[in-house]
């Protein structure tokens, strides 16, 4: 059975994206959730469904403060960064099968307050993904790699080495982010010039990955709505298809330093799947929203989906073909790296206003088909294809 | 451990039987690796039973200690206090010769000469009374 075109986003909703907001998760993504719904024209009691990150509430939580009497869908993807994303296509398999009718998925957190507790803070509430556990503190860590920009910067070292790839291609696609962040005002970034020199003489974080080659960090909640289709037809915006998606684990997805093929990311599992199911070609989609934690994951992602083939990712990203104008612009809310980071669910977000048409100075014109993936704990990825 | 270094470097945290045997093999200062007894295939991380042909039979076998530079990264911002006072470094991914791939580092060779298939091979250091790691030479 195929969910083709049978669900629909009909709502989207963000907090403020800031540096401290002196807020829970929880509370953050009632307010999101709260405006989703309300964006779509419906009511908490028309929400049977709900799929929360892999950490910071549950299900039962969030059911009980929205009064949702009657839930009967309640998932946990625990695919890091990549869930929410993710979490898409499982709302479009339970609704298309009959299981509910209207699934809210939200992700909130203090990405930015929580790494630098106050002294005497009490501690918060964590994201428990326990798939990381044995590699990064059994075998990374004694020496010295801990963090995702050290473990990902492995996959890039060996890309550049293999593929002589110019630090220009990584910076095309962060200064095109940052570009894109300044027509966007809800962007943590907005005003604040990045030039290819600047990215350049960026300091060193974890080669080959400078400062500019990783995004923020911050604070806030986001949230969508999918419902069915038929439903979704008497939504208050013209509601977004879920054409196509699909997810994939690299392998071993628990142990980044092993994998036969480093370059065989999730994405390379998942993208054929999620075109199948959507019946297109990935080069006929209006626009990318990728997952950019950091900009060699992009290039991994775009390789790996097959937008250019691996080793040529800088052909593909130079002379404005990723930037709004070009053939396909990518993240023109400004990503994860110039707008803010709330585990992609605003890439998502920013794709709707894109298939509504109401994307506002970054609006890319005539857009009909979009791209939204997502990247989570060691590679794992998630595509979702969307179309108006 | 110094006095002016207060921080401890972190020790590997097992989280069950498998990991703790392999790191106590590093104290007889031969890095072992689990062999399939079905297949004969090699494997790391260690794992329960055997991703080739199934088998739930294996045993911890010396390995040569030899292997080629597989990927590395320059670590200059430290994710771990521990490691604040000794940045620049760079964590390695080495390819052994049974054809596993192990994490470590190389600490004589200087960041310019990090490149891919360098020859390079084991050695030990004892990082607290009960903890021996596997560290990595050039092979000249």
């Amino acid at each position: 059975m195929s969910f083709k075109d049978k669900t629909a986003i009909v709502g989207i909703g963000e907090t403020d994206y800031v540096k401290g907001s002196g807020r829970s998760e929880v509370d953050m993504m009632l307010e999101a959730s709260r405006k989703a719904i309300a964006d779509a024209g419906m009511k908490p009691s028309d929400i049977d469904g709900i799929i929360p990150p892999p950490g910071y509430t549950y299900s039962e939580e969030l059911a009980a403060n929205l009064g949702v009497e009657d839930l009967r869908y309640a998932a946990t993807i625990n695919m890091g960064g990549a869930s929410p994303n993710a979490a898409i296509q499982h709302a479009a398999i339970a609704i298309a099968s009959g299981v509910c009718n209207s699934v809210l998925i939200t992700l909130g957190w203090n990405g930015y307050t929580a790494m630098r507790p106050k002294p005497g803070q009490p501690p918060g509430r964590s994201a428990g993904i326990a798939v990381l556990n044995n590699a990064i503190q059994g075998f990374y860590l004694p020496f010295g790699v801990s963090a995702p920009v050290q473990m990902y910067s492995w996959l890039a070292m060996r890309h550049k080495q293999m593929y002589n790839t110019p630090d220009e291609a990584t910076g095309h696609i962060a200064v095109a982010c940052r570009k894109h962040a300044h027509l966007n005002d809800k962007a943590f970034m907005r005003g604040r010039e990045m030039t290819m020199d600047d990215y350049l003489a960026s300091r060193w974080v974890s080669e080959p990955m400078r400062l500019f080659d990783c995004c923020l960090e911050t604070d806030g909640a986001a949230a969508v709505v999918i419902t069915r289709a038929d439903i979704a037809k008497d939504t208050a915006h013209k509601p977004v298809y879920i054409m196509g998606a699909a997810e994939g684990h690299p392998y071993p997805a628990d142990d980044i330093a092993t994998r036969p093929d480093p370059f065989r990311i999730g994405l390379s599992f998942a993208t054929p799947k999620a075109l199948e199911v959507a019946d297109i070609k990935i080069h006929d989609v209006d626009f990318l929203q990728i997952y950019d934690c950091f900009t060699y994951v992009v290039m991994l992602q775009m390789e790996a989906m097959g937008l250019c083939e691996r080793g040529e990712a800088y052909d593909f990203v130079k002379d404005g073909n990723i930037e709004l104008g070009g053939r396909y612009p990518l993240n023109t809310h400004g990503g994860l790296l110039s707008q803010a980071h709330v585990w992609g669910l605003n890439h998502t977000t920013e794709a709707v206003r894109q298939l509504r048409g109401t994307a506002g100075e970054s609006q890319v014109k005539d857009a009909e088909l979009g791209l939204v993936t997502g990247w989570g704990d060691l590679g794992d990825g998630s595509i979702v294809i969307l179309r108006n | 451990m110094s006095i002016i270094d207060p921080i401890e470097l972190p020790v590997p945290y097992s989280v069950d039987e498998i990991n703790r045997e392999f790191w106590k093999l590093c104290s007889t200062h031969i890095l072992h690796f689990q062999q399939c007894q079905g297949c004969g295939h090699w494997r790391h991380l260690p794992r329960y039973m055997c991703s080739k042909c199934g088998s739930p039979d294996w045993h911890w076998a010396p390995s040569s200690g030899k292997g080629v530079i597989f990927s590395w990264t320059v670590v200059h911002q430290p994710m771990h206090p521990a490691f604040g006072g000794k940045t620049p470094y760079a964590s390695v991914i080495v390819e052994m010769e049974e054809g596993v791939r192990i994490v470590s580092q190389i600490p004589e060779l200087l960041i310019e000469d990090l490149k891919l298939d360098l020859p390079v091979e084991v050695y030990f250091e004892q990082r607290t009374d009960d903890v021996t790691l596997p560290f990595f030479k050039v092979i000249e």
